[in-house]
């Protein structure tokens, strides 16, 4: 596999950060390189984000921030409009939205025809596994949907060793279950 | 490299878990911004009794160092870990403790100092200290920053050096980035590092010595002097910790790297994280038949200048790019002592300097990319028009 890069959007508090690290640390597990980092500027609660993840069969010297990703993940659907979220993405990019909305309509509000547009109403499916606001992880889950970077098992263990200690066994199972949920809900077009 | 099993970790969780493995007798830090997680994961281990270290927060950065002094003195193996303004708050005793002669290690994590505030990467903090007396280590990511923490300790502590020891990642870009970290076996650390036993502690009653008395017109210069012979020993001394890292762990660490270096027409220098990216674009120009090299010094104190020059001997033309302004109207301080290096020799390449990335300022490829183009256009020309650029900065 050549160099996968992967942009998240979202909003301080959001978990943009903790998502752009579990799939690189799944990945890290499987025996790729990677490597996972958030862009740090003020760091406010609700303040617009960015987090990126590399993944690649080989080591990556390059330490700069990601301006073409191969997949860009938007956490929070108010940033859509709010920022260029298509920026730096190629002819095969794929974008990935938290939303209600269908693929088509993603298309037309950020005029993006190239590629693939996925969506997911992982903020609804966060409230009903969860039962908290927290779209990030079944973002993960659309997003293997899209480039298996990782299998959802082998996500599911990363999630289990990160969480069943902090937030224990009930929360860490709900979390699984969003992001087979939103795995089975993606919708692509 | 051999794959082991890779940890994710960032630059600041590898050398908090090599403080663990090293397991100081005494860790003095002050536990608030601009310290980073260094010390807070170190805390951790510390509070779960994983290790017997004493632990002295304090109340200032300056504190802390006068408690790692203090703690050094009496013979205890040493360590802190500081950033940005804490270093420069730190500053009156960062000299004495290497004029007094002290081995310890100090993890830095590099970022601006204010003002105007700032808090991301760039080097003027440890490069102010560069004539502090202290050997300096710039890592290029989370696996040497790792190792070379646990490397500094014998560095520090070898009897001809005695000196501390600053081992430098770059802000927020590895000490918060997550990577892969292969670890060592904690035996193997262990028994590396070696129990220390300090000459002459200020605690043996029965042997009384004094440390850091007034010492005037009578005998200042002698003892300065001292300090610049540990220093000169030190670059003669240095490769056989290098070594012997490299025979138990199989990694060599050198006091430069050299990256398709040799056959090189046009290079880069540039020091820690940077260097990664400069060997990325490297890699694409070789594709393009473009003969770009890079240097990047590893260690900056002391100053490998031999080992520098000899390294650009094939080269016609090389930018020198520096993390942080030294304000001499004359260019950066690594572009400063390469060109006064060269000066001696008979190897005379196109030098150009460039002052990059202050503030956290991101450098991608293409701002190297254009580095190496401007080294192909002074090379065509053969003379260099401005040797002084500001690389990514708005005019």
């Amino acid at each position: 596999m050549a160099m996968i890069e992967v942009r998240w959007h979202g909003r301080g508090g959001q978990g943009a950060k903790t998502a752009s690290q579990f799939l690189g640390e799944a990945a890290l597990d499987t025996g790729k390189y990677i490597q996972a980092f958030p862009e740090y500027g003020p760091e406010r609660a609700g303040a617009p984000m960015k987090a990126f993840t590399r993944i690649s069969d080989k080591p990556m010297t390059i330490h700069s921030s990601v301006t073409s990703p191969d997949i860009v993940v938007v956490i929070d659907p108010t940033l859509v409009s709010a920022i260029d979220v298509t920026e730096g993405l190629g002819d095969n990019g794929v974008l990935l939205v938290n939303t209600d909305k269908s693929p088509a309509d993603v298309r037309k509000e950020v005029n993006f025809t190239k590629g693939k547009v996925g969506t997911v109403d992982a903020t609804r499916i966060a409230l009903e596994t969860l039962n908290l606001p927290m779209p990030n992880m079944p973002m993960l889950g659309a997003l293997l949907k899209v480039n298996q970077l990782v299998s959802i098992e082998e996500l599911s263990e990363r999630v289990k060793a990160k969480f069943l200690k902090k937030i224990g066994k009930e929360k860490t199972n709900a979390n699984l279950e969003g992001i087979k949920q939103a795995y089975d809900e993606v919708k692509i077009g | 490299m051999a794959k082991s099993k890779m940890i994710p970790f960032t630059g600041d969780q590898a050398v908090a878990y090599a403080m663990k493995q090293i397991e100081p007798d005494v860790v003095a830090a002050y536990p608030i911004t601009p310290q980073t997680e260094i010390v807070m994961n170190f805390s951790n281990y510390v509070a779960n009794g994983q290790v017997q270290t004493e632990m002295i927060p304090v109340e200032s950065e300056h504190s802390a160092m006068s408690a790692c002094v203090g703690a050094a003195a009496a013979g205890a193996r040493t360590m802190t870990a500081t950033s940005a303004n804490g270093l420069a708050l730190m500053w009156e005793i960062v000299y004495i403790a290497a004029s007094t002669r002290l081995p310890m290690v100090m993890p830095v994590v590099n970022r601006a100092l204010s003002g105007p505030i700032n808090i991301h990467c760039d080097h003027s903090d440890t490069m102010g200290a560069r004539d502090s007396g202290w050997i300096q280590i710039y890592c290029e990511n989370a696996q040497e920053v790792y190792e070379n923490t646990i490397l500094a300790v014998r560095i520090a502590e070898h009897k001809k050096i005695l000196l501390p020891v600053m081992v430098c990642q770059d802000g927020f870009i590895t000490s918060h980035g997550v990577e892969g970290v292969a670890l060592l076996d904690d035996k193997k650390v262990k028994d590396f590092i070696g129990e220390y036993n300090i000459e002459n502690p200020l605690l043996d009653v029965d042997n009384p010595v004094t440390y850091g008395p007034l010492d005037l017109q009578d005998y200042y210069f002698e003892h300065k002097r001292q300090q610049s012979e540990a220093m000169k020993n030190a670059l003669i001394a240095i490769p056989e910790v290098l070594n012997e890292f490299e025979k138990t762990f199989g990694t060599k660490y050198e006091f430069i790297e050299k990256y398709k270096l040799d056959d090189a027409e046009v290079a880069i220098v540039a020091m820690s994280s940077t260097a990664g990216t400069v060997k990325f674009v490297v890699d694409e120009l070789r594709q393009k038949g473009i003969k770009a090299g890079l240097l990047r010094p590893r260690i900056f104190r002391p100053f490998p200048k031999e080992k520098i020059v000899q390294a650009l001997k094939n080269i016609k033309a090389v930018a020198i790019l520096d993390r942080s302004e030294s304000f001499s109207a004359e260019g950066g301080p690594l572009y400063t002592e390469i060109k006064s290096g060269l000066y001696d020799s008979d190897i005379k390449p196109l030098v150009t300097n460039y002052i990059y990335g202050l503030g956290g300022r991101d450098i991608f490829p293409e701002d190297i990319k254009k580095v190496y183009k401007d080294l192909e256009e002074i090379l065509s020309k053969k003379k260099v028009i401005n040797p002084l650029n500001y690389l990514g900065s708005r005019e």
